[in-house]
């Protein structure tokens, strides 16, 4: 008999998670955020119910203030594999002006991210939600299980969690509760990106690596696709050899000089990197010189 | 950041992405008493295998305090255990991850405390080895024998055992053999009798990645070359094919497929195969999947299989195929349970239990209890938060279920207390009762309950040598005979009894040798707990 290699391994877990969702639960969400991880759970999911349809909706919590690269990528590659699509927007805080540089980071993604996620699940009904988050991205994240529960606020308890053996997940909950459930929990950022490599699956190009106007300040490159960005006097975007690591916001996702425009020479890339993935990620306009900006800006 | 130009040329970076996917993957475990140096292990295992990167070691040696200047304080790489003592959140499995260029390695990192019993055995589940550490200064304690006995029943199938802080033992020999010694007579008294040991401090780095220079006198690898080259067996089943069914995919009216994870054997294109309850058979049409059907389908892959006749089935029915014993039927079973929920057991309670893919109500009845200390059974009539114990189970439906030892996934099975929802207890079948107690032929199951071990031939050179091996066997407690010919030899291993068969020869060999051999294989493993032979 043969043996599955790792990244075989990883996939038949997530398969298996996916497949137990579906079955266990009344009304199940998949959380798509259009990033690498997204993608990689979208095609888990495609497998976990070939030859049939992905029996839940998608959810996109759109803060309006996406990539256009990233809506695009979206509406195209959902209606390519005939995923039914829920788009969820906090209206009423964009309306009255939410965004980072009034708000700052914090609030604005309490406000358009988790405040969006937490009504478009309750309004939606759905009693558990899968998501791409990975055990190895962060401290926390380290101990998270693989069903999480989360109570009626939608809140995380990290200090009383089920016990989850083998692969016997406890969907087990009472109104108004839900899980949240990660069938990538196992999986590190470079399985991750083997994983679309030998798989093929289309990715937004904003991970590869291309000229693309941008503020350079310092190590840090801001796109200026949101008109609102403060700039310095005088700033105007320059062309730069850039790509987006992670995907986010545009007005708060770093991107980084790069000639990575492969999926290899991404893998390439990260396997001699030095830093690591969350490192980068979010421009936080809370701290440090983006106040210095906001001061500007008549912020107090 | 730097933009990468180390590759020489596509093709080789195409060859080396080819090799990493093919990687295998080990689960592991770590476990050891509050400061054994569980952190700082896993702080050099990621440091000096370089899987940490630089704002990382940034962090941690902006915080490292108490240390000569430059010295990082590794255990910091590791989330920093103590930080999590003073939030007072140190009371869960944390996994890692990292790679060396011939393995990826999942590590399961368990709390130290004796009361997060219950979150060392969610790490100890999935795992295919145990690292048990122990202070070279402190030896053998309590908290070591219990983190040993619980691996022990969850069945980990690999065990090293790390003597660590040797640099506080002057690197001496004698603290390492007096050590192993005591420490090898606990792991045999619970049925573990194959373990590595080693000589190591995770502070200096001694026999962690690179083998020591301070210990000449030890010439056995060191843990990451051990954890790279051991061979990995673990979750092995050791009974034919079985898939619980997960769902029945009907995407339209011509296909209809049963959707699940291959839990132990393999299924070709073209095998009958039985589907439990309805006890129907059927002819595989099809094993699909996304890629494209499948030949071949093996544990632990995630498949759709499509049969050649209507058969009814849902989820929580059983695909199975021999060779082997077929799965039992069970309406009433005995099971360890290690109890994981603040409330005490409830004897009065219908607890529901959910077995693969399968939920059923289920009241459970104390049999004895472990005494974790002195390691023996006890007499019992509580289940508090971390009991490990024997219970018989009664199912409002009858389950289709392997023991625990020959199979993880049809012999395991958790219980949520249906008031609090709370993942109240892990259970791993021992022994099937059929419905009138006593009636009907001897089943396979039984005879392993009864004598701890499966059925198998074993080969020596000589008559002497089978004598002797029979003797080693028979003071385990073992059901064994010396016989003089294939024929019997076969019919006592099929009766689950062990057979030693001198054939002229054969090479000379050593006893221990052929039961350590028992060991690995699985025939032997664990024989201690399971072992009880009572009620049956």
């Amino acid at each position: 008999m043969t043996r599955l290699s790792h990244l075989e391994l990883l996939e038949a877990e997530s398969i298996h998670i996916i497949r137990e969702v579906a079955s266990e639960f009344q009304r199940p969400v998949m959380l798509y955020s259009i990033g690498k991880d997204s993608s990689c759970l979208l095609r888990l999911a495609q497998k976990a119910f070939h030859p049939g349809p992905i029996p839940f909706p998608l959810l996109h919590v759109d803060t309006g203030y996406k990539f256009r690269e990233m809506i695009e990528f979206r509406d195209w590659y959902t209606r390519q594999i005939g995923a039914r699509l829920i788009v969820h927007t906090n209206r009423e805080a964009l309306d009255r002006g939410a965004q980072p540089f009034v708000l700052g980071t914090q609030r604005c993604c309490g406000l358009l991210k988790t405040q969006a996620l937490l009504d478009a699940l309750r309004e939606g009904g759905f009693d558990a939600a899968i998501g791409g988050a990975r055990r190895d991205e962060e401290r926390s994240r380290a101990k998270e299980r693989i069903y999480s529960f989360r109570d009626v606020h939608g809140q995380w308890d990290p200090k009383n969690q089920r016990p989850e053996l083998w692969n016997l997940y406890n969907g087990r909950i009472g109104p108004g509760e839900s899980i949240r459930v990660f069938p990538l929990s196992n999986w590190t950022e470079l399985d991750v990106w083997r994983y679309i490599h030998s798989e093929s699956i289309p990715i937004v190009p904003l991970y590869f690596a291309k000229e693309r106007p941008m503020l350079v300040r310092g190590e840090t490159l801001v796109s200026p696709e949101q008109p609102f960005i403060p700039r310095f006097e005088g700033e105007k975007p320059k062309m730069v050899r850039c790509r987006m690591r992670s995907l986010g916001c545009s007005p708060c996702t770093g991107a980084i000089r790069s000639d990575a425009d492969t999926v290899p020479k991404i893998i390439e890339e990260l396997i001699v990197a030095r830093r690591s993935e969350r490192e980068n990620r979010v421009i936080d306009h809370d701290q440090d010189g983006s106040m210095e900006i906001k001061k500007r800006e008549g912020y107090f | 950041m730097a933009a990468a130009t180390e590759w020489i040329n596509e093709s080789a970076f195409e060859q080396y992405l080819a090799q990493e996917l093919e990687k295998e993957l080990l689960r592991l475990l770590t476990c050891g008493s509050v400061d054994d140096g569980k952190s700082t292990l896993i702080g050099r295992l990621l440091y000096d295998s370089r899987n940490v990167f630089e704002d990382q070691i940034h962090a941690a040696a902006k915080a490292t305090r108490n240390r000569p200047a430059g010295e990082l304080d590794l255990s910091l790489l590791t989330d920093g255990l103590r930080a999590e003592r003073e939030q007072g959140i140190t009371i869960d499995v944390a996994y890692r991850y990292f790679a060396t260029a011939r393995r990826k390695f999942i590590i399961a990192d368990t709390p130290g405390h004796e009361q997060y019993t219950r979150n060392m055995a969610t790490g100890a589940s999935t795992a295919d080895l145990a690292v048990l550490l122990i202070d070279a200064r402190l030896g053998v304690l309590p908290q070591s024998r219990r983190h040993a006995c619980i691996c022990s029943l969850v069945g980990i199938p690999q065990y090293v055992v790390a003597i660590n802080k040797m640099d506080l033992a002057g690197y001496d020999s004698g603290v390492f053999e007096k050590i192993r010694a005591e420490f090898s007579a606990v792991l045999a008294s619970i049925g573990i009798r194959d373990a590595f040991f080693l000589p190591m401090s995770a502070l200096t780095g001694d026999n962690v990645v690179t083998r020591s220079r301070n210990m000449p006198w030890f010439e056995g690898l060191s843990l990451l070359e051990y954890l790279e080259t051991v061979e990995i067996h673990g979750k092995r089943a050791d009974t034919g094919f079985r898939m619980p069914v997960q769902r029945v995919a009907r995407p339209d009216d011509s296909f209809r497929g049963y959707a699940g994870t291959v839990a132990s054997g393999s299924l070709r294109e073209g095998d009958m195969v039985t589907a439990l309850p309805s006890g129907l058979e059927s002819r595989v049409k099809r094993i699909t999947t996304f890629d494209g059907d499948l030949q071949e389908a093996f544990a632990p892959m995630a498949i759709t299989v499509e049969l050649a006749d209507q058969v009814d089935i849902s989820r929580g029915d059983l695909l199975f195929s021999g060779p082997g014993q077929p799965p039992e039927t069970a309406a009433r079973f005995e099971a360890r349970l290690i109890w994981m929920d603040s409330r005490p057991l409830d004897t009065g309670k219908r607890y529901l239990l959910k077995h693969t893919a399968r939920t059923v109500p289920a009241r459970i009845a104390i049999r004895n209890r472990i005494n974790l200390e002195t390691l023996g059974e006890e007499r019992a009539d509580e289940f508090a938060m971390n009991a490990i114990g024997l219970a018989e189970i009664i199912p409002a439906q009858p389950l289709f279920v392997d023991p625990y030892q020959l199979n993880r996934t049809t012999g395991s099975f958790i219980l949520i207390d249906p008031e609090t929802n709370s993942t109240s207890a892990a259970g791993m079948i021992q022994a099937v009762f059929s419905g009138d107690s006593g009636a009907g032929p001897v089943r396979a199951a039984e005879r392993v309950a009864r004598w701890g071990h499966r059925g198998a031939v074993v080969r020596t050179s000589s008559k002497a040598a089978a004598l002797a091996l029979e003797r080693a066997l028979f003071d385990r407690g073992c059901a064994v005979a010396v016989v003089e010919s294939e024929v019997s030899a076969d019919a006592l291993a099929g009766a689950g009894m062990l057979a030693i068969l001198p054939v002229s020869g054969t090479r000379g060999e050593d006893i221990s040798e052929i039961v350590s051999g028992l060991e690995r294989n699985g025939v032997l493993s664990g024989r201690d707990l399971y072992s009880r032979g009572e009620g049956i």
